[in-house]
This record gives structure tokens, sequence and C-alpha cells, in this order.
């Protein structure tokens, strides 16, 4: 009953008989999830941001709702609505222009779910770090004449973006830990990938305190780079928080 | 004219400034997808499941009530203890938090489900113990795991709270002679709860957010009950749309309660 005998050392080694190899996999499949998720919901927040600032009333009111309803629903919920819906709409549109069904790849699809509801919070950040933007930065910008895209790229983008930091760091480390939900519907990411370690040979604390100390590991990098990110982009600002 | 009918004609003001015609429009078309995904979806299963949906319902409001209140039971000494204690108490209480707060909650629960789990049976003590009955069930991993994550986030917050009281406030607590316990019961916990409260509402939200985990571990909550609809008869979205529906509501209930309960409490702090 070996719990932490020197077999774990074995169970953990990259060379296949060892599981190594299988984790390494599944943790580069989490942080590419995240990636991609982090990103898609930064873009969706950039438009969401935008509408709901600038937008018309019906297009503000749309995006109240799914800033609400995604932000209210557990993320499991979303991923089993949207991962269900999401490849039935491929296959019958497939099917309708004359192609085979195809099985969905799991990072693309995992991608695309987190992504979604990453928006709902990231349009919430970058809504409030642009009303943080000095009004008279926009106002000058708009008296130059700059087109609304200009403005976005050259003012408004550069001068949220330390206001922008803090949440959206804690975005992505909440991105980070929302890959392992999709275990549940079989992607092979890293807590997948643990489970089905620990089913096949029964070393369940070997592996899942492993995969556990690799999140941690992702995580406690992430603030160290968060913390160097934030320096760069507060510079030439005072400091805040100071006890 | 009398306050009442002030008050009242301010909120009938309020009401239809908030109607505008769009609104209508887009209230209107809400309707009509309503009707149309209760008149065209099929929803016959829902008899046959009713009570089981009940009991689920009922299940997920318990575990979130009493993981909310072990969490926070918890999250108050992890909190102090990082914001005013010994360095030795301080460090394992921080400890904890990272912990908690930087691996997923999947993970932490299936650690305990499956690696306790499987870790009990192995010595004959625990297996012919007065617990074992309850130790063989799912729900005291679902309910630890749920608690002790509750506590981590919330034990971060605590501590930010309880370091947030004014000094002059427990200065002036010493002053008047009182006990260092009756320091700590009348000024520094209530102010700092009174700090914590704002936070408390999104992190109970995210609580009921994170209780459908337990459906992973074979516990039959109001998830785990739409799974079992989906893999009996097939309906995929029907039980997953009503599901989402009830969290809505039960969310926008957590927020009401939680703005009524800060709306009680005076703003002015310092």
């Amino acid at each position: 009953m070996a719990v932490f005998g020197a077999s774990s050392l074995e169970l953990l080694a990259i060379e296949p008989p060892g599981r190594g190899a299988s984790l390494l996999y599944g943790f580069g499949n989490s942080i590419g999830i995240a990636v991609g998720a982090f990103g898609l919901g930064f873009l969706i927040g950039v438009g969401g941001a935008y509408g709901k600032l600038y937008g018309g009333p019906v297009l503000r009111d749309l995006l109240e709702v799914y800033t609400t309803v995604v932000r209210a629903v557990p993320e499991l919920v979303w991923i089993l609505l949207l991962y269900f819906a999401g490849t039935d709409l491929v296959n019958q549109l497939l099917v309708a222009f004359g192609h085979e069904p195809i099985d969905i790849n799991g990072l693309a699809a995992g991608v695309c779910i987190l992504g979604i509801v990453q928006g709902a919070y990231s349009t919430e950040v970058l809504r409030g770090a642009i009303l943080a933007i000095p009004q008279g930065q926009i106002e000058a910008a708009r008296a130059y004449g700059m087109s609304p895209g200009l403005m976005l790229r050259r003012i408004t983008l550069p001068a949220m973006l330390p206001f922008a930091i803090p949440g959206l760091a804690n975005l992505w480390l909440i991105a980070t830990k929302d890959t392992a939900l999709l275990a549940i519907v079989g992607v092979d990411e890293l807590t997948q990938m643990t489970r089905n370690a620990g089913a096949a040979t029964k070393a369940y604390f070997t592996f899942f305190l492993t995969a556990g100390a690799m999140y941690l590991a992702l995580t406690i990098v992430s603030e160290i780079i968060i913390k160097r990110i934030e320096r760069w982009a507060r510079r030439g600002m005072p400091a805040v928080g100071a006890h | 004219m009398t306050e009442a009918a002030l008050a009242s004609t301010t909120t009938r003001q309020r009401v239809l400034g908030w109607l505008q015609p769009h609104r209508i429009v887009l209230m209107g078309i809400a309707l009509i997808i309503a009707f149309a995904s209760v008149f065209f979806l099929r929803w016959d299963w829902l008899p046959n499941y009713a009570s089981l949906a009940v009991q689920g319902l009922w299940r997920t409001i318990w575990l979130l009530v009493v993981t909310v209140a072990l969490g926070l039971a918890l999250a108050i000494p992890f909190g102090f203890v990082q914001a005013a204690g010994p360095a030795v108490l301080a460090w394992p209480a921080k400890a904890f938090c990272t912990v908690i707060r930087g691996t997923p909650l999947l993970l932490q629960l299936w650690l305990l489900y499956y690696g306790l789990g499987s870790l009990f049976p192995q010595f004959p003590w625990i297996r012919e113990s007065v617990l074992w009955p309850i130790l063989r069930q799912a729900w005291p991993y679902g309910v630890l795991a749920l608690t002790l994550s509750y506590a981590g986030y919330e034990g971060e917050v605590m501590r930010g709270a309880f370091a947030g009281v004014p000094r002059g406030q427990l200065e002036a607590a010493r002053a008047f002679g009182m006990s260092r316990w009756k320091i700590f019961r009348r000024i520094w916990l209530p102010q700092a709860l009174h700090r914590a409260l704002p936070t408390l509402a999104g992190e109970t939200v995210l609580q009921l957010k994170a209780t459908p985990l337990v459906a992973t571990i074979t516990m039959m909550d109001i998830y785990g009950v739409a799974s079992r609809v989906r893999q009996d008869t097939y309906i995929t979205y029907e039980p997953l749309l009503l599901l989402a529906l009830v969290y809505l509501t039960i969310t926008g209930i957590l927020v009401f309660v939680f703005r009524k309960l800060e709306a009680r409490i005076p703003a002015r702090l310092g």
C-alpha cells in the first residue's frame, strides 16, 4: 500500500511505463487552452467594452444581458451547453453544405467555450478601465480627428492598460484554473490526464499532488511575471496602495 | 403630497424611465423566444423528474449554506493570524490560502474523493469505526473541498479586512480598558466583517457556481439531476437550459439579499 513509496518516482517517470510524459502533455494542453481562451476573451472584452460604452441602446442592453447571464450561471453548465450546441451546430452546417460530419477538436472547443465565458468578465474589466482614462485624453484624440480604430490602437488601449492589468491578471489566473473543468467533457488537459493516470494505477495521491504542484507553479510564475508587467505598465505614474 | 405618494411617483418614474421603446421590443422578442421554447422544445420528461429535481435543488442550497458558513468560520481565524498573528501561525495560513487559490477546485475535490477514498479502506480501524458509513458516501468530501476552498479565498479577503481596520479604533478600545478578547469581539471583528461584506456577496455567488462540481463525485445536486435526465432520455438542451435558468434565479436572489443586507448596515467606515 505504498502511498508515497519509491514507486511514486517510477510512476512519474517520463518513459512509457511512467506517466510523466502524459501529465506534461496535459499540462501543455492546459496552458495552450488558457492562453487561447484568455486571448479570445480579451478580444470579446475589447469589443464588448466598446459596445457598452459607445454602442447604441439595443447593443448596450444585449451586452448587459450577455455579461449578466454568463457570470450568473456556473462555468460547468456553459461548458456542457456550448460543447453540445457547438458540435451540433458545426456538424449540421457541414452536413448542410454536403460534407461529412467531423469530431470537433477538444482543444479548439475548449478555447471557444472558455473564451466566451472569459469575454463576459473581460468586458466588465475593460469597461471599468476605459472609464478610468482621464476624459481629456479621449477628447484630445477626437479633436485630432482620429478615427475610432486609430483612437483605440493609439490612445484607448495603451492608456487603459495600467487600470486593466489587475483585473486581467485575475482573469488569467481564473483561466488557468478553469481549464480543469474541461475534464468533464473529456478534453485531454492536465486534470483529465491526472484522473486517467490515477485510475489506471490507483496511485491517486501521487498524481493529484503532482498535478496540484504543476498548477501551483503555473500560478506562482504567472504572479511573478504579472508583477513585472504591472510595474512596466505603470511606469511614470504615481504609486498606488502605499501603506 | 404625502411622503408615500412622493415615493410611489418616483418609483413609477424610475420604471417608466427604464421602459424605453427598444426595451419593450427586446422584452417582446424575449417573450416570443420563451413561448417558442415552451411549445416547441420537449418538456414531457419534466413530471417524471420533478421530485428528483426538488431534492437536487434542496441539496444545492444546503451545500451552499453549509459550506459558506463553515468556510467563513475558518476564514476568520485564517485572515486574522495573517493580519495580526505571530509568524508561526501567519505562514501556514498564508501557505494554505496560496495553495487553495493556486490550484483548481476540481483537482482538490478529486484529490480528496479519489485519494482519501482509496486510502481509507486500507486501514481496518477506519473501516470498523462508527464513522465509516459516513466516510463511504460522497458528500463529506464535497462539503470538505468546498469549505476549504471558500476558506482559502475568503481568508485572503478577511486578511485585508482585518488589516484595514483603523489603528485608532483599536487604540481607543485599549484605552477603555477592554481585554484583548473583548476588543476582538466588539471592535475588530465587526468592523472587519463590515469591510468584507461587499466581497462576501461576490464570493458567495462564486461558491454557488462551484457547487455543481460535486456532481462529478456522484452527489446528486441540481446539476447532477440535469445530467441524469440527459443520460436517461438523451434530451440534451432542455434540462441544461432549465438548469441555467435555475442558477440565474438563485444568483438573482443571492444578489438581492446581500444588497438588502448591505443597505441595512451604515456605509460610513473609519
